[in-house]
């Protein structure tokens, strides 16, 4: 009971020493996240500067005469711009592409109790667990025999391959959450399954399409293994990671090119993610929850 | 559900049609390409591997020259396979040692609604997960560079080391550095997953508790920690798996050198399969690393179903 009493004396001593830790506590974040953002910094700020002034001066951080001439050197010389498309096309093609395909599985999985449905469910659920090992070796070989190999075409398909079944599930259990009488009505006035799922259902799973979307996105465009495996011989193919990979063979030394480059690659997804930050953040927490 | 049920009664209707959205034809239609993907990119590729496993091939045609498990016996016996398994695990327990505190501890400091700034905090964090791996590594090379690169040109101007750190070049240093950069890329991934996990333990139990007169270091010990078991199991085993299959920035920062000093998994089992370094690939040789590899990831999931189970059976039994 004393102690009881004690506690709002001892609290109201603490409260003023509490300002300081809370202080250092800011300082301390300030410090470690400069640290921790300072590739980015050099990243965009070497982009700028002449070739000789990064050797000269490896420590200064803004450029003394500011040059857009790294740029073109990346896009042009290097082919960061057939990259850049590469890319784009793979990137958007797999996520629209995985986006339809597991929202289209995951409406029916949610949604109605066919037969067979219990057994899909049970083989994706235990396929999570499987021990992948390195598959990417019949992942190549499967593409080769497609005849894909060193297209974007394979690439797509292949990147298709990777972590959606967590997203047929997240579109499950969306949709199976969902009230059935709007799927009723529709049905009532004659509309036909496609017409339920896109005009009226698909419409409603708008936050798992963002998540789903974003994650998906954030896994492409990022993507190494895969488009180097397939695109080992046709350099016209590569995309972004990994042709900064192939010029940092090339061109160890042009470290201004270099940060140019990656300032290529890096800007867009750097701007999409500020952009959806609180979905990003949402959508990486949902998916460790579900 | 039930009424979904076909009703053969009914003359006019003996079957719902395939896309009548009150039958059930149209759910294999609509699985049928989420099927296909699942057996051609992740189901196959499982198989194979372990099918591939068995034979001598060099990954034209098919295999025919079956080995059974001769080419285990040759990975066995190769000490640069058993180097790379070392160097995972060395990796692997460096991420889960380091990462996985530290990301904690920054989780609970941010998880106090009053400190102001945290959503910026929690971004700058989470900034590296969302940059391409590949292009962050080119630059890092940079930037750990002996001849020139600016941290060693700051640890020497500042007189903090006589010559410059060669951070990748050195045995003894790779493989720590690569941790380090490893730690420093998936933190705001583990950051998140601990902030998920910190909300979901109920505000009233630190009232309670802190009622009740407990430290800080209490709430933490008796009350956070316990009730974030099940979700530190699941961050335990995703860390497992990522740091296991760790590839991207060990290529591309340092190729498994140097001499083989941070061959990894990943890099060794790529350059068996891919690189003509050994003049003919051997993709036989190369799934039986896999699988020797995938049998590791085995006994974790394995591992984890156990620590679950016995996590869930004390939530019951407190």
């Amino acid at each position: 009971m004393i102690a009881r009493q004690n506690a709002p004396v001892v609290r109201a001593t603490a409260r003023p020493r509490l300002v300081a830790p809370r202080a250092l506590l800011h300082l301390c974040f300030i410090a470690v996240l400069l640290v921790w953002v300072s590739p980015f910094v050099w990243i965009f700020l070497t982009a700028f500067k002449p070739s000789a002034e990064v050797y000269s001066q490896p420590l200064a951080l803004l450029p003394s005469q500011p040059t857009l001439e790294n740029f073109q050197r990346a896009w042009t010389n290097a082919s960061f711009s057939v990259y850049f498309l590469n890319t784009v096309i793979v990137t958007l093609s797999t996520t629209l592409i995985v986006l339809f395909v597991t929202a289209l599985a995951g409406y029916a999985l949610g949604r109605r109790a066919f037969r067979g449905r219990a057994l899909i469910v049970a083989i994706l659920s235990a396929s999570i667990f499987l021990p992948q090992g390195y598959t990417i070796i019949p992942i190549y070989d499967l593409i080769n025999r497609l005849g894909l190999n060193n297209t974007l075409t394979g690439v797509i398909l292949a990147s298709a391959g990777v972590g959606f079944i967590i997203y047929t599930f997240m579109f499950s259990a969306y949709f199976a959450g969902l009230p059935g009488e709007l799927e009723e009505a529709a049905r009532m006035d004659g509309a036909n399954i496609f017409q339920v799922f896109f005009r009226v259902m698909l419409p409603l799973a708008r936050p798992v399409i963002a998540s789903v979307f974003i994650l998906e996105f954030l896994q492409i465009w990022n993507s190494f293994l895969i488009p180097l495996v397939l695109t080992l011989s046709s350099p016209e193919k590569r995309v972004l990671g990994v042709g900064m990979y192939a010029f940092s063979g090339q061109s160890g030394l042009d470290w201004t090119g270099l940060a140019a480059a990656a300032t290529i690659s890096l800007v867009p997804v750097i701007a999409v993610f500020l952009l959806l930050q609180r979905h990003f953040v949402e959508g990486v927490a949902g998916a460790v929850k579900s | 559900m039930t009424a979904s049920s076909p009703q053969p009664r009914r003359a006019r209707r003996p079957r719902p049609g395939l896309l009548d959205p009150g039958g059930d034809g149209w759910c294999y239609l609509f699985v049928s390409p989420m099927l296909l993907l699942f057996f051609g990119f992740k189901l196959w590729p499982i198989l194979a591997t372990w099918y591939f496993a068995l034979f001598d091939w060099d990954g034209i045609g098919w295999p025919q020259k079956f080995v059974g498990l001769g080419n285990f016996a040759q990975v066995a016996a190769q000490p640069l396979f058993w180097n790379a398994f070392k160097n995972t695990w060395i990796y692997t327990a460096g991420l889960l040692l380091i990462q996985l505190p530290l990301a904690l501890l920054v989780a609970i400091a941010l998880n106090d609604p009053k400190l102001r700034g945290r959503t910026a905090y929690r971004t700058l964090f989470f900034l590296p997960v969302v940059t391409t791996t590949a292009v962050i590594g080119v630059v890092l090379v940079i930037l750990l560079s002996p001849a020139g690169g600016p941290l060693n040109a700051f640890l020497v101007g500042q007189g903090l080391v006589e010559r410059p750190i060669g951070f990748l070049s050195s045995v003894g240093l790779v493989l720590p550095t690569l941790i380090a950069v490893g730690v420093w890329k998936g933190f705001g991934t583990v950051l998140v997953y601990w902030l998920a996990g910190l909300q979901s333990v109920p505000g009233e139990l630190y009232e309670a508790a802190r009622i009740d007169g407990a430290s800080g270091a209490q709430i933490l010990r008796f009350v956070t920690l316990p009730l974030l078991r099940p979700i530190a199991i699941t961050i335990t085993a995703l860390t497992l798996v990522w740091s296991l299959n760790v590839f991207d920035h060990v290529q591309v920062m340092t190729g498994g050198g140097p001499g083989h000093a941070s061959d990894v998994i990943g890099t060794y089992i790529y350059r068996v399969a891919f690189t003509v370094e050994d003049s003919i690939p051997r993709i036989g040789f190369a799934s039986a690393a896999g699988v020797f590899f995938g049998l590791t990831n085995l006994v974790i999931v394995a591992v984890q179903a156990l620590a679950v189970r016995a996590a869930r059976g004390k939530g019951r039994a407190a």
